[in-house]
């Protein structure tokens, strides 16, 4: 039996850094458990030669091909959509491109706004000190006066156009359509000790310099500094229970496969929207026989991926190919609904400078525009940067036959079972997608493109991981309050994207950390009667 | 811990690779078969061991035989009928080839790359002319006011 902790977190990854850090100041003891290790940046691909090859290895998004010991596998046949992650101190944020779009204030009231789907129970306007704290902790770059968006300051300049996104601006202004530059989670100068960005190339494999906000160095050494304890290789098997079904703790593994119990008073899930339900699945007991929080049967249920269409043109004129973050600009014309275009709820396009020269191969040989053989040199020219393009990120609606379940075989290396996904794509997000492409399409060709290719929906794209904990004022509709809070269980919270209501038109990350933030602040005001 | 290849299935891996990138006169860059870059193919199989694996015995069985051993066209031909079906392993196997054969000093130099890991000189990227961004300054506001 252990001490018992104040609070303990699943998880170090983009929320579980958040919460951690904004509880802190409670001085409260503060636990962590991340399954992973901490990264070593100057062990990140860009720092050697092999750095391509490594992305398509050990810094696979995909756990499944990446393998590490620190990973869990996913049995995921039964989706079109892959899941792409990371296990490790800064999560999916180690992995991610940084790309730090807010939600909207429609994204919040889509029931109210567009019937479909669930309003939350939260607004955009509730959500906002929490983003600017967020933008400050992890340091954003982009542009003020976005007239896709209400008013908000970036801390840094963009990052620069480049060769592709220049091309791609001027294709959308032929159209006449929006784009601006990204907010994006890359500091373009110097940041609270960060270096900034060298263009070291697409940030998708961690960043050796530091520029890009991976929470392992933004959250979590202020959150150590104020005593917050982050320990590393525990993989966490069940929140455990007492008889009054309150949460008294966890089981977890260390490293060396030595089982522990480590109880706390209040435990916090930040484990992503596939990790945290099933979490919760494997915490059954006598109270919970469907899994801790669970009395609704919607833990799992529900989730919502982006889908993504990529769309990509060739071009006589150079791209930046190989250098600096992947991303540039967004354009948010077709955000909004629009009711004429065959489907409801919209997309944004996010723009991407062009492909490193293995990945050039790669996918020219994918796409047939690459032979072998003799012709195969000077048809790699033509490919190698001379590619920009976008993806679409569409909006994914909740259906609750979208689901996270505990597969009956598979068991990671720890003997815990692992998650199953089931997942179909809806004619809505089919017709968004169909969109994407014919207006990502005009917009290459605009820009210039004598060769454009799609691929829809991206298969390896499932890097957003929404709604499988989902909150909400009814206990029968909904996993946890307006607040993060189980509706079952008085001493349990859930931080990370599982909580979405809906998944919006963007990428996640800022929104899953403003959410972890204002979770925790809502616990700091509650704690004479957080229990009640 | 996989087995390493045996010289046979060597001798094929290296016949597929240099069918996949011969050598270029025009642009100076020797073939997937240079024996630097096989070395570094062989090094690097790792946990594509099991596809490559895969490949050189579909490779033999569509050859009737030992597809090392086939006369050039013969191999091209049965290459090629591969190829054409396809599958997950012959994808791996080609990316681990052209992994190889793109970080090679001698083609990076030929593309005008430096040969040198991104980190730590990084890259330059250019500005670009933010003046295209005027029209879309002077759009009115795209996003929808929500109801509390």
């Amino acid at each position: 039996m252990s001490d018992p902790v104040d609070v303990l977190i699943i998880g170090a990854g983009a929320s579980g850094g958040a919460v951690a850090w904004s509880l802190a100041e409670t001085k409260m003891r503060i636990v962590c458990l991340e399954q992973g290790d901490w990264m070593k940046p100057s062990e990140y691909p860009s720092a050697g030669r092999d750095w391509e090859a490594r992305q398509m290895g050990d810094f696979n998004p995909s756990p499944n091909r990446r393998g590490r010991i620190t990973d869990y596998p996913i049995s995921e046949d039964d989706s079109p959509i892959k899941i792409a992650n990371f296990n490790g101190v800064g999560g999916g944020t180690v992995l991610y491109a940084g790309h730090f779009p807010r939600f909207h204030p429609s994204d919040f009231r889509v029931r109210s706004l567009d019937g479909v789907a669930d309003d939350w129970p939260i607004t955009y306007q509730d959500l906002e000190p929490y983003y600017a704290e967020n933008d400050r902790m992890m340091g954003v770059s982009g542009l003020a006066g976005d007239p896709a968006y209400p008013p908000k300051q970036p801390m840094m300049p963009p990052l620069p156009l480049g060769k592709g996104g220049a091309k791609l601006a001027t294709g959308l202004n032929k159209l006449g359509w929006h784009w601006w530059p990204s907010d994006s989670a890359i500091a373009t100068v110097d940041y609270e000790g960060r270096a900034k960005c060298i263009n070291l190339g697409h940030c998708t494999a961690g960043c050796a310099q530091g520029a890009k906000a991976s929470t392992d160095i933004t959250y979590w050494p202020a959150a150590i500094r104020a005593g917050v304890e982050l320990r590393t290789r525990c993989r966490v098997r069940e929140i455990t229970t007492g008889p009054d079904g309150m949460a008294t703790g966890v089981v977890y593994y260390d490293e060396n496969g030595v089982e522990h119990f480590q109880a706390a008073h209040v435990v916090i899930v930040a484990c992503n929207g596939i990790g945290t339900p099933r979490v919760l699945l494997n915490s059954v007991s006598g109270r919970h026989p469907r899994g801790i929080g669970n009395s609704s049967g919607l833990v799992g249920k529900n989730l919502m991926f982006h889908p993504y269409a990529q769309i990509y043109g060739y071009f006589d004129s150079p791209t930046d190919g190989y250098r600096g973050p992947g991303d540039c600009i967004w354009s948010q014309e077709f955000y909004e609904t629009d009711l004429g275009r065959g489907f409801v709820r919209g997309y944004t396009f996010e723009f991407t400078r062009g492909q490193g020269a293995i990945m050039a191969a790669v996918t020219g040989m994918a796409t047939g525009r690459l032979p072998w053989g003799e012709d195969h040199h000077d048809a790699y020219r033509r490919l190698h940067s001379h590619r920009s393009g976008m993806v679409a990120i569409c909006e994914d609606l909740p259906e609750e036959h979208n689901t996270v379940t505990l597969d009956p075989q598979l068991r990671d290396s720890s003997g815990i079972p692992a998650p199953r996904i089931t997942y179909t794509l809806s004619e809505n997000s089919r017709r968004m997608l169909e969109h994407s492409v014919a207006r990502g399409t005009e917009v290459l060709r605009a820009a210039g493109a004598y060769d454009v290719g799609f691929e829809s929906p991206l298969g390896h794209g499932g890097w957003h991981l929404m709604g499988t904990a989902r909150m909400g004022f009814d206990p029968e509709r909904s996993v946890v309050n307006e607040w993060g809070r189980s509706h079952d269980v008085k001493n349990l919270f859930v931080v990370d994207g599982s909580v979405f209501v809906t998944s919006a038109g963007v990428n996640p990350t800022c929104t899953i950390q403003a959410l972890a933030l204002y979770v925790a602040d809502n616990i700091k005001k509650r704690l004479a009667n957080l229990f009640d | 811990m996989s087995a390493p290849l045996s010289p046979l299935q060597q001798r094929a891996l290296r016949r597929l690779a240099g069918m996949m990138i011969p050598p270029s006169l025009k642009y100076d860059v020797p073939g997937a078969d240079d024996e630097t870059i096989m070395a570094d193919i062989l090094a690097s199989v790792g946990q594509d061991h099991e596809h490559v694996v895969a490949v050189l015995a579909d490779l033999d069985k569509r050859a009737g035989g030992v597809f090392a051993d086939l006369e050039p066209a013969e191999a091209r031909v049965v290459a090629e009928r591969m190829r054409t079906a396809s599958g997950q392993a012959l994808r791996f196997v080609t990316q681990l080839i052209l992994a190889c054969y793109y970080r090679d000093d001698r083609v990076m130099r030929s593309l005008n790359m430096e040969t040198r890991p991104p980190f730590p000189k990084g890259f330059t990227v250019e500005q670009g002319d933010w003046s295209l961004l005027d029209p879309v300054r002077s759009r009115p506001k795209l996003y929808r006011d929500a109801p509390p």
